[in-house]
């Protein structure tokens, strides 16, 4: 089943006073999602990516175009008890603690009483916040408030998360951590889309990725058919700091670094250096196929559309 | 749908309460009894008179700028702190929301006006040590105000669905001053003509009335105020407060949170 | 897709409905209500407290009352009403406000002094506040005017008049009239034509609507006794002459060689009592008459102010 459907979704804004400029923040968008996948929507920042989150939220109002989310029209308010929505460097109410402002949420989301007070439970632990869970939000760290965030977007288990840069400001610690958390959420059965220009993030976790720049989709697919392009290369890393004469012959790009020298060589090479390594008596550490990443993929789609600009239209 | 809208207010009147808006109380209170002392010691027949002008005047006056202050940021500090988006990412409706925020704001100002009328009789019967029957009718006076208060924060909330703060409080005040002497501008209309009578009276009417609802010099003289009164102004106030939240709904349910 | 439709259409409803219950509501609370300074409930009657709960806004409060003042005036006599206890007070502290608002002084001189149901009956505290006026306004000739006036119309002090329109003649710009004025009060206070010329310079020197009104409708009173007094005189001659009264006006008219009957100022002819009295048709269109109004007659219902001759 399609989780997410974005037909056509649109957004122009008109700016300025007296002469108004119309400004294309999104291009009409045709995007599918399925159940149970991570989908990253990849994209320099300004590219559109919040625009469309605030469009499927309905925070903003589109241009154009329609969308559907679990089978419903995606303003319809019954919906939004079954999505959760983290946006990007949230604040929320200074006042409250962390459990107050589950609370309210649970509240608001509908859930009942007795329910709430063990979700919170829950919910806190899974994030965990559970020390400083009568703390004023006031009080807590980016990380922690990013955590909080989390927290309110899942509190009541709904089965499409949307997340707006959710790795922003964490450190490695918290980043592992709220991957983690999606890689769960997936496990459980739901949908989650998130929005990043973190390019690593997104190979690690998701199933598909789109490409938007400047308001335009650029590229959609699973990650492993847009970077599988197998250049037919490996990646040679030894220790030491001496290049066999006999791998220079191949014609191999040779890195230094360290204790360690690193050489690209094509796939019908790697044998003869290997036995280069051997004759040397140099300790062989890895031997890795090399793969088009994602960062060179996208790249292409962003640099390449520059130079194309008003060619496609 | 009715239970999302009392959260809303509950949280409201939390933040409100958490922002140390009910201090003003101490102000209130140490105005009042300094007032009631200074008065109690210096002449003869007008201690009610000062305490009941005094008191009653400070409750409209506290009360209409907690009121905007508050009000003129219910919905564009959400909309500037970015709160409003988890909220409205839920099944909360756009115009619960707004209802919510009013009854939040509301329910505060009633409570601190109820905590100052209980100043205010405490000090009126420091300096007549008795009650009298037509003390009662200060109840009235203080139910106008708080009628008053309504008209102010639905007003406060208009504003701030679509404005910014600053520009809200200079709104909501100038339509306080205005009202104010709504009479006296109603007065200005007749004395003119033609295309200039008909906008001055429009303007009259369209201006909150808030002469009508302000008794507390016939109070204070131990006036009567008449059942009719009393139901002609509650209506009055409630269909006044109706337009403002229909007009605050109306903004809010189009406006692109950006 | 445009916001949910219902909840704009109930908004929008419910703000048009909201707003004409407003305006309907308004309208009853105002039948109800004392309306502000109409009733005679001005609790705050004290120039020097209205002044310092200004908070310096003298001259828009000033304004304020002013209106207030037109209004309680206005709103009362159109209900014939006989009090206006709070008139004086208003004017005081509207004056006392901004005391170079000359047009309050014109309005007090013209409605303060007479007595009710056309004014406040109180012509001490008009001269007073006349006074207070040219001591703040010392140059302004209208204010010696005004207060002439006053001596004048309801104090009859016609040399007290004299001297003011006198004193107010040397003014710089004063109207050639004051030094008219002056001259007659010595010898011919009492004669309708000098009554005319007052009321004259008054309906010519005001730009008030109700000034000028209250002016006319002293021309047309003063028009009609005139004509009354001439037509009786005719009357007593008739007697001498013929030793009864005329059958009717046709044969006074008839004796006196008029080319018809006379007719008041509304073209309604005049009449003649069996008891040989010259009588007004209708005396109530005429409120400040002093002659033709039948023995007995009392002013009734309320005083109706034409608006144009």
């Amino acid at each position: 089943m399609t989780a997410i459907e974005i037909r056509g979704l649109e957004k122009i804004y008109t700016v300025g006073f007296l002469r108004k400029k119309p400004r294309q923040a999104l291009f009409p968008l045709h995007l599918s999602i399925e159940d149970g996948e991570i989908f990253g929507f990849l994209g320099p920042n300004g590219a559109g990516k919040t625009t469309t989150l605030k469009l499927l939220m309905g925070l903003v109002f589109p241009t154009s175009g329609t969308a559907r989310i679990l089978g419903r029209e995606w303003t319809d308010p019954e919906i939004k008890a079954q999505i959760g929505f983290l946006p990007e460097q949230p604040y929320f109410y200074d006042y409250l603690t962390a459990h107050e402002l589950l609370d309210y949420y649970g509240q608001l989301s509908g859930v009942p009483a007795k329910q709430r007070k063990q979700r919170i439970e829950e919910v806190l632990v899974h994030v965990g916040l559970t020390d400083v869970k009568g703390v004023q939000l006031r009080k807590f760290s980016k990380g922690m408030l990013q955590r909080a965030g989390i927290a309110q977007a899942i509190l009541h288990d709904p089965k499409v998360i949307f997340f707006d840069e959710p790795m922003s400001g964490l450190d490695p610690v918290g980043r592992r951590e709220v991957r983690d958390l999606m890689e769960q959420l997936k496990q459980e059965g739901k949908t989650v889309f998130f929005s990043t220009h973190i390019l690593s993030d997104a190979e690690a976790l998701c199933d598909r990725v789109a490409i938007i720049y400047k308001g335009e989709l650029r590229g959609v697919g699973a990650v492993a058919d847009l970077t599988s392009t197998v250049q037919g290369k490996v990646d040679l890393v030894w220790q030491g700091t001496q290049v066999p004469a006999s791998i220079k012959a191949l014609g191999a790009e040779c890195h230094v670094t360290g204790e360690t020298v690193r050489a690209v060589i094509q796939e019908n090479q790697q044998d003869a250096a290997i036995d280069a390594l051997r004759r040397e008596r140099l300790r062989l550490i890895s031997l890795t196929p090399v793969r088009t990443s994602l960062e060179q993929y996208f790249v292409e789609k962003t640099q390449k559309a520059d130079s194309t600009a008003g060619a496609a239209v | 749908m009715k239970a999302r809208i009392g959260y809303i207010a509950a949280n409201t009147f939390r933040e409100a309460v958490r922002d140390r808006v009910l201090y003003n109380l101490i102000a209130f209170a140490l105005l009042l009894s300094g007032a009631a002392i200074l008065v109690g010691q210096i002449s003869i027949d007008i201690e009610r008179l000062v305490v009941v002008n005094l008191g009653l005047t400070a409750v409209s006056l506290f009360g209409i700028v907690i009121a905007i202050f508050i009000g003129i940021g219910l919905v564009s500090k959400e909309i500037e702190k970015r709160t409003l988006y988890t909220v409205l990412s839920r099944p909360v409706r756009r115009w619960e929301f707004i209802i919510g925020k009013f009854f939040g704001l509301a329910g505060t100002l009633v409570v601190n006006t109820f905590f100052m009328a209980i100043g205010v009789f405490a000090a009126l019967l420091y300096v007549t040590h008795k009650f009298s029957v037509s003390d009662a009718f200060i109840l009235v006076a203080l139910y106008f105000i708080v009628l008053e208060f309504l008209i102010i924060c639905s007003l406060a909330l208009l504003f701030s669905s679509f404005s910014s703060p600053l520009l809200s409080a200079v709104f909501a005040f100038s339509l306080f001053v205005i009202g104010s002497f709504a009479d006296d501008l109603r007065g200005f209309a007749t004395l003119t003509h033609g295309l200039t009578r008909w906008i001055a009276t429009a303007a009259a009417y369209l201006v909150p009335n808030f002469s009508t609802l302000n008794v507390i010099s016939a109070v204070a003289h131990q006036q009567s105020i008449g059942a009719q009164l009393i139901v002609q102004n509650t209506l009055y106030a409630l269909f006044y407060t109706a337009v403002a939240l229909s007009g605050a709904v109306l903004i809010f349910e189009r406006r692109n949170l950006k | 897709m445009t916001p949910q439709k219902r909840t704009t259409t109930v908004a929008a409803a419910c703000l048009v409905v909201s707003m004409a219950a407003c305006v309907l509501l308004l309208h009853h609370i105002d039948e109800i209500r004392p309306q502000a300074g109409v009733d005679d409930t001005l609790y705050i009657n004290s120039p020097k407290v209205i002044q310092r709960a200004s908070l310096g806004f003298n001259g828009l409060m000033a304004c304020v009352y002013w209106t207030r003042a037109v209004q309680y005036f206005g709103y009362r006599h159109a209900q014939n009403e006989r009090t206006y206890n709070e008139l004086a007070p208003l004017l005081e502290i509207a004056t006392a406000l901004d005391p170079h608002m000359i047009p309050v002084y014109q309005f007090g001189a013209n409605f303060l002094a007479p007595a009710p149901p056309n004014g406040a009956g109180e012509p001490a505290r008009a001269v007073d506040l006349m006074q207070y006026g040219i001591r703040n306004n010392p140059d302004n000739w209208r204010l010696y005017y005004d207060l002439g006036f006053v001596y004048y119309t309801e104090l009859r002090d016609y040399k007290r008049a004299g001297e003011v329109f006198e004193l107010g003649s040397k003014a710089p710009n004063a109207n050639p009239f004051m030094k008219l004025l002056a001259a007659q009060m010595a010898e011919h206070a009492e004669d309708y034509a000098t009554a005319r010329m007052l009321w004259m310079a008054t309906y010519e020197s005001s730009t008030q609507t109700d000034i000028r009104q209250n002016a006319l409708e002293h021309l047309r009173s003063i028009k009609v006794d005139e004509a009354v007094t001439s037509l009786q005189n005719a009357v007593t001659r008739f007697i001498q002459q013929s030793g009864r009264a005329p059958a009717s006006l046709w044969e006074l008219a008839a004796a006196e060689h008029l080319p018809g009957i006379p007719v008041d100022p509304d073209g309604n002819p005049y009449e003649l009592s069996f008891d040989g009295q010259v009588l007004v048709q209708h005396p109530d269109d005429f409120p400040f008459i002093t002659k033709g109004t039948p023995p007995g007659y009392k002013r009734s219902g309320l005083a109706k102010f034409h608006t144009k001759d």
